[in-house]
């Protein structure tokens, strides 16, 4: 391959986010073999803001999970922790992730250390279950940072407002509380300076999120959000609010421009705009993607992205002024963000078709996940009868291969597409 | 009281109120809610565990549990995926189908699939339907402050839906009468520990879940008249197995079911509709009403796989309700796909198994009918124990 402008510039994103995965996946090998201890953390509502102004290693045990998964292992894991006793019927990450730390942080990537805290939000509620499972085995602190919730659909509390003021006062006395901790498991002295520095990275990682996101506004679209987006996805959690986070989501926006002003699009020739709404069928990552792509459908943004980076999407920009209480505000609006994609998503997945130009909704509930799934069936009804988009609705799972079945998928999103090709030839020219 | 949601079991013998109970419970056309709307009152349906009802019923409102029915989710299913538990489709069902009809939906943080309920119910209902978000952070220092907020808000909305002003003296009222709910509940619970041979498991249930269905005032009438009644039958005690059931905090076992286990031992103590018995001690009529509800939640209360505290671990709150009633055996039970009770019980039997104390585990649906086998294998279970 000749090192053009264009083919140094066009895949960096995954060139270099595939690199940096592996890096970090290093390094805590290197944390774990000299009996070092990690925090482990969750990705809606990371704290990694706060644990990196500690210097902390952190573990993300979903992107471990589901790294079984995508590399085909996750079975093996999940039938140990079902010999357990863990039922088939709950969180597959869950139960992965026991059978990591059963094998002593054995994993396809590297070693797992252990943890010395455990920190997670409220957004999942399996979070705290699971946070129970590392805190009956290793004796350590779980700090759950309780972030609550739009109370109800499309009225989240207003900046300002009583109720957000009474909110946001909770999340900044436990922020407090969690400094507190920290300086207690790691020996040292918090550094309101270093926070700064940490938000500061955290501010150019959040509105270059942003921005990627929007780009993908154009035609053709430039990333896929399931494939490539999963791999953005993995640095902005693993590596938000460090240098190298930011540096590779400011280039990331290099890229994507570069490609908008070329009409680079995905490797896909797109034909169909989709969003998805869901987690995706790690189990079978690529062949998924591709029953849609081989009918040209391209994935230009999905409930996931927004999700699962915490409610980075918004792009908040804290204010170094006032780290603290600018943290807190952060922290409520986009956890609650991430949360209502979650809870109310028709409102996100309306305002994706229109500034989108999407031809399709792909919705993937799965065994594992309630948080995500209980609610999709209704809404995709009530949000069939507001705009007119043709939709799919398909159950399997991100984990347990026993509930994916290819060749039923298949016919499914055959069947789709053949609808969508037919609805596209009645309605003239596209 | 001159009106009344409940008047069948007036004037009857014990074993007829207890018979109107049961068939209040498990008729589906629920007529007490009815009645109610009927004579002009408001309604506000709320999901598990625990709801601090005196708010609403402050405002005459009446406060109830949406704790699932023994339906078929048939106008629900169509809302839903698979792998659910049922009491989330069937809490649905009664709303759409109409058999239930309300003025306020609220829903917990309890769950992940609790949390979609509400949004659920707001795509489907114009009544507010909300989320109530109790705090999952309580050993923060700022978690009563925060609850008190959180309470005065709800306070607002109640408000605004009956147009009644809700005043510290209304709320107090109200604290009191579900104190004397409460410690009525205390004593049903006091028989079922000290004489369970007085008082068999569906009955002992059917006393508890009425008052989710009825003003409390009522249930308060009810339990006043059977508990001296309870005391004074003439029933001769059993050697038999005392048995402790848990799993029942949210969805709960068919009462069938329930009779069932108390045909062969002595439930002694449950974790049935916990909500209702979780301030354990009275609610405070001094000082700030609101402030005295998010204290009790907090700081005198029971506990459920679905509230994390770190000074309640979980293993340790049933080892200690174990011994209270000095039971003999655990039914460690989940609701079908139930995340967090299903996570719960590999917790709770890893440490059974440590304490060498016995356990059945059992999963179960609010709408099954049959038990035939899960009642030979609880048989086998009870007969290892004896023989
Ligand atoms: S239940 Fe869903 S959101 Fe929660 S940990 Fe599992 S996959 Fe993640
Ligand atoms: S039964 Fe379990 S999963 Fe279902 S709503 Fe209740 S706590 Fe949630």
């Amino acid at each position: 391959m000749n090192s053009t402008p264009e083919n140094k510039i066009v895949g960096r994103g995954n060139r270099d986010g595939a690199a940096l995965f592996r890096d970090w996946y290093n390094d805590l090998s290197q944390t774990a073999e000299t009996d070092g201890r990690a925090a482990y953390v969750f990705v809606m509502g990371s704290l990694n803001e706060i644990l990196k102004s500690f210097d902390m290693p952190v573990v993300f045990p979903e992107i471990n999970s589901l790294q079984t998964a995508v590399r085909r292992v996750a079975h093996d894991y999940l039938d140990e922790a079902e010999d357990h006793g863990y039922s088939p019927d709950i969180c597959g990450y869950v139960k992965a992730d026991y059978a990591v730390q059963k094998r002593g942080g054995e994993h396809p990537m590297g070693k797992i250390p252990k943890p010395s805290i455990a920190v997670l939000t409220n957004a999942c509620n399996t979070y705290i279950k699971w946070a129970e499972i590392w805190e009956r085995m290793y004796d350590i602190p779980i700090f759950t940072m309780d972030i609550p919730g739009t109370r109800q659909g499309g009225k989240p509390s207003l900046e300002g407002s009583v109720d957000f003021e009474n909110d946001r006062r909770y999340v900044e006395a436990q922020i407090r509380e969690l400094i507190t901790l920290c300086e207690k498991v790691t020996g040292k002295k918090f550094d309101i300076d270093k926070l700064r520095e940490v938000l500061k990275n955290t501010n150019s990682l959040h509105s270059s999120w942003e921005k990627v996101i929007t780009l993908n506004q154009n035609t053709p679209a430039v990333f896929n959000a399931l494939t490539d987006g999963t791999i953005f996805l993995g640095v902005a959690n693993g590596l938000k609010g460090t240098p190298e986070g930011a540096k590779y989501f400011k280039e990331l926006v290099e890229e994507m421009e570069y490609k908008v002003k070329n009409g680079i699009g995905t490797l896909t020739e797109e034909q169909y705009r989709l969003v998805f709404v869901g987690v995706p069928c790690y189990p079978i990552f690529r062949r998924f993607n591709e029953l849609f792509t081989d009918w040209g459908g391209t994935f230009i943004n999905s409930t996931y992205l927004w999700f699962a980076s915490g409610g980075a999407n918004r792009g908040f920009q804290y204010d170094l002024e006032d780290p603290i209480k600018s943290l807190s505000i952060g922290l409520l609006m986009s956890v609650r963000d991430a949360m209502d994609s979650m809870f109310h998503q028709e409102i996100m997945v309306e305002s994706m078709v229109k500034d989108f130009k999407i031809d399709g909704i792909i919705y993937h509930p799965i065994k594992s996940c309630r948080t995500v799934s209980t609610g999709l069936a209704d809404s995709r009804y009530h949000l069939s009868k507001k705009i007119d988009v043709p939709s799919l609705f398909i159950e399997s799972d991100m984990m347990d291969r026993r509930v994916v079945t290819e060749a039923q998928m298949k016919n499914r999103i055959d069947a789709y597409f053949e609808g969508l090709a037919s609805r596209r030839q009645r309605m003239g020219a596209h | 009281m001159s009106f009344e949601t409940f008047p069948e079991w007036r004037g009857k013998e014990l074993d007829e109120i207890l018979y109107e109970c049961r068939e209040l419970l498990e008729d589906t056309e629920y007529p007490t809610i009815n009645r109610w709307r009927q004579n002009g009152g408001k309604v506000a349906g709320h999901f598990q565990v625990y709801f601090p009802e005196e708010i609403a019923h402050a405002a005459g409102m009446l406060p109830v549990k949406m704790g699932g029915a023994p339906v078929e989710p048939n106008s629900a299913d169509s809302h839903f995926g698979s792998y659910l538990c049922s009491i989330i489709k069937t809490s649905l069902e009664v709303a759409l189908n109409e058999k239930v009809k309300l003025d306020l939906f609220i829903s917990h943080p309890i769950c992940d699939a609790a949390r979609n309920l509400a949004a659920i119910f707001g795509r489907n209902f114009d009544y507010p339907c909300q989320i109530l978000y109790l705090p999952q952070n309580p050993n923060s220092s700022h978690s009563l402050q925060y609850l008190t907020d959180e309470y005065g808000r709800l306070k607002r909305l109640v408000e605004e839906i009956t147009g009644n002003k809700i005043t510290d003296e209304k709320l107090r009222a109200s604290i009191e009468v579900y104190n004397q709910n409460r410690q009525y509940l205390r004593e049903i619970y006091d028989i079922k520990r000290d004489t369970p041979w007085l008082l068999t498991a569906d009955e002992g249930y059917a006393l508890l879940a009425i008052g989710g269905l009825i003003p409390r005032e009522e249930h308060n009438e009810v339990l006043k008249t059977v508990i001296p009644l309870i005391k004074s039958r003439v029933r001769k005690k059993e050697d038999r197995i005392r048995l402790v059931f848990e799993g029942g905090f949210c969805e709960q076992p068919p009462l069938d079911l329930i009779r069932m286990l108390g045909q062969t031992c002595y439930l002694v103590d449950d974790d049935f509709l916990i909500g209702m018995r979780w301030i354990l001690s009275d609610v405070s009529l001094e000082g700030e009403p609101l402030r005295n509800l998010a204290h009790s939640y907090l700081e005198d209360s029971s506990y459920s796989p679905v509230q994390h505290d770190n000074r309640k671990p979980k293993e340790e709150m049933l080892l200690k309700r174990i011994e209270a009633c000095d039971a003999g055996a655990v039914i460690i039970a989940a609701a079908k796909m139930c995340e967090p009770g299903l996570e719960e019980q590999v917790a709770y039997t890893h440490e059974l198994d440590r304490k060498g104390i016995p356990y059945f585990v059992t999963e179960f649906e609010e709408n099954m009918n049959s038990f035939d086998h899960l009642e030979m294998q609880v048989d086998t279970f009870l007969e290892n124990l004896l023989f």
